[in-house]
């Protein structure tokens, strides 16, 4: 039942992280990511078996925790953690400078807009709302496409 | 001898910590950065030394036993990409002192942190350690990438960083389904496991469908060719060392031991590598500019590395081997040519350059060697690399894949004369907006390097023999899996 459970949270994480990196914007697709990297550490924790749950460190037997996993996923956690931020940081600087334009079009601002800043709380709002104003700036850079 | 290992990770760490502690002195950091280097290249080759006889040194990193301990090792491929990835990096920071990009804040720090993290890659004997050490070189490697300036930067940034966090994101994946399948993550303690289980096969295809996402094999190849041209020239240059190359190493390690060389999956190893080659030159017949051109030039050049541990003979695996190792110098000397250019003329458009050659012959020459090379005429290196190549293919009659490989050379040629007679031959450009004088580091770090790859060519012997014991070693990776299980 447990693994069971775990599969279904990986499922429905991938599904809305995978669901969130296809849609413009890069909010949304720096969310997508986070979802993702929750969906592979529970993955982790479910590679080292659920069913064990004593302690670790204290005496060894059948039912000890793999204790592997959850060293792997703590590693995991901190690059995650870094690397968002960074994305944060990029998406902070580009805030209006080159934005694809075709994508912002694409979103016609709406309830997405609206729902992921609302997610990204004060900061996130700034750059998502640039996203659809600074649509007629500039088409060139090919290389501008998130996607 | 052991304890050399933990130095091409550790040292270049060590002193980015320092340097970062003390900004702004440029003399300092320049010394440091080299020196650093230069000692990770000393290492490197008395580990190629100690390993060229098939020993593996191993150590535990902080003498903890086997099952618990960070393992390092070193056989003689490892040693020999260490080697070559440090000339590389020297070159490159020599280059990025010639052309003011080390003046860019953290540079310095940055590039010796993705050196470490590519000789930890190269060094580590276990799967989430591997995905640990190659975000250690990626996660400079995005700071280094939105350094540069021009436009389209921010894009290209996140493109890159998006598409390596994916490809993170699925190698962990890769780790926890192999972890979940066998219960090890140590290759050692994977050895052969891919070719008795057909879970853990699928386990192991994970991570290597990540490791082909990083090292640009096609069809996962689509990010590389729109992100790295971005970059600053020199960076380019560093990232085409370092980067995908760590993703090759790793592929071809896993499949050598996790995977046993199992011949099932050879066709699609080839089927794949033939698609790089050809995807990757015809990519670059319609660019437009000396970067973008190498750039695409890079995907097809690792079909050829790809292709020879698709064949998984002794030869064709001596062949690939010896081939990644003069192809990472060449290929550094044609980028960090592109670099000299851009830097003396303000572009590296082909259609807005020209007559380099009569102003800077040095340059010339540097980019004519490397090219032919790149082509694989002889006497340089590559022409050894693309014989051995081609006899193994012809020795396992694999036809198909041996013609493709010939046209591809044959078009590669044509690309190299492309940028020849734009660049370097001809008349000079009428209207020199910029012209700044090249100086000697932007030249001599290039010309260096395809003196290397004359080297490696005309004596060839030493680097065949390393080639030779490193085919051997994934052959049978018996020893090299005792070593790392210490049984």
């Amino acid at each position: 039942m447990k693994e069971q459970s775990a599969a279904l949270i990986v499922g429905v994480l991938v599904a809305a992280g995978v669901f969130l990196l296809l849609r413009p914007g890069l909010l949304r697709v720096v969310l997508g990511f986070v979802l993702l990297g929750h969906a592979v550490n529970v993955l982790l924790l479910a590679a080292g078996g659920l069913g064990r749950r004593t302690a670790a460190l204290e005496e060894v037997g059948p039912d000890t925790a793999d204790p592997l996993p959850q060293a792997f996923v703590l590693t995991a956690i901190v690059i995650t953690f870094g690397i968002t931020v960074h994305l944060l940081g990029l998406l902070r600087r580009d805030d209006g400078d080159d934005e694809p334009a075709g994508d912002g079009a694409a979103t016609g601002g709406g309830g997405g807009d609206g729902r992921s800043s609302g997610a990204g709380g004060g900061d996130g709002g700034g750059p998502d709302g640039g996203d659809g104003d600074v649509e007629p700036v500039r088409e060139g850079a090919p290389e501008g496409d998130v996607r | 001898m052991n304890d050399l290992l933990l130095l091409p990770v550790a040292g270049p760490l060590l002193v980015a910590a320092v340097l970062l502690a003390l900004p702004g002195r440029m003399l300092l950091h320049r010394l440091a950065a080299l020196a650093t280097t230069a000692g990770v290249l000393v290492v490197a080759v008395a580990l190629l030394v100690a390993t060229s006889d098939g020993a593996v040194p191993v150590l535990r990193v902080g003498g903890w036993p086997e099952s618990v301990a960070i393992s390092l090792a070193a056989d003689a491929l490892s040693a020999l990409l260490v080697t070559v990835t440090a000339v590389v990096v020297l070159c490159c920071l020599v280059a990025a002192v010639g052309s003011g990009d080390d003046r860019r804040p953290y540079f310095l720090p940055l590039v010796l942190v993705l050196s470490a993290g590519a000789n930890g890659a190269f060094l580590t004997t276990d799967l989430f350690n591997l995905f640990v050490l190659i975000e250690v070189m990626l996660v400079p490697s995005y700071v280094l990438l939105s350094l540069a300036g021009g436009s389209g930067r921010g894009g290209a940034a996140r493109v890159y960083v998006a598409t390596n966090l994916l490809g993170s994101t699925l190698l962990l994946a890769g780790v926890a389904l192999v972890y979940g399948t066998t219960g090890v993550v140590g290759l050692g303690d994977l050895a052969g496991l891919a070719r008795d289980d057909p879970a853990v096969a699928v386990a192991a295809a994970v991570v290597l469908l990540a490791l082909g996402l990083k090292s640009a094999l096609v069809p996962l190849h689509d990010w590389l060719p729109r992100t790295y041209p971005v970059a600053s020239p020199v960076v380019v240059a560093l990232f085409s060392g370092l980067l995908t190359k760590v993703g090759l190493y790793a592929v071809i390690r896993i499949y050598a031991v996790v995977y046993g060389g199992d011949p099932a999956y050879h066709w699609l190893l080839g089927a794949v590598a033939l698609l790089s080659m050809v995807v990757g030159v015809l990519g670059a017949v319609g660019e437009k500019s000396m970067r973008r051109i190498l750039t695409f030039h890079m995907v097809s050049q690792i079909g050829y590395v790809l292709l020879g541990l698709a064949l998984f003979t002794a030869a064709s695996l001596a062949a690939a081997v010896y081939y990644l190792a003069q192809y990472i110098l060449v290929k550094a000397a044609l980028l960090l040519c592109a670099a000299a250019v851009r830097f003396g003329r303000g572009t590296d458009r082909l259609d807005e350059s020209g007559g380099l050659s009569w102003q800077r012959p040095a340059l010339g020459l540097a980019f004519a060697g490397a090219a032919l090379s790149l082509a694989g005429l002889p006497p340089f290196s590559g022409f050894v690399a693309k014989f051995l190549l081609l006899r193994a293919t012809a020795e396992t009659g694999a036809w198909l894949a041996m013609t493709v490989a010939v046209l591809v050379s044959l078009v590669t040629l044509l690309s190299m004369l492309k940028i020849w007679s734009a660049v370097f031959a001809g008349d000079p450009p009428t209207s020199t907006a910029v012209e700044k004088r090249i100086g000697l580091p932007l030249v001599g770090a290039p010309l260096a390097l395809a003196g290397l790859s004359l080297a490696a060519g005309l004596a060839a012997q030493p680097l065949l023999v390393v080639a030779d014991t490193a085919a051997a070693g994934l052959r049978d990776p018996s020893g090299y899996v005792r070593a790392v299980t210490g049984r």
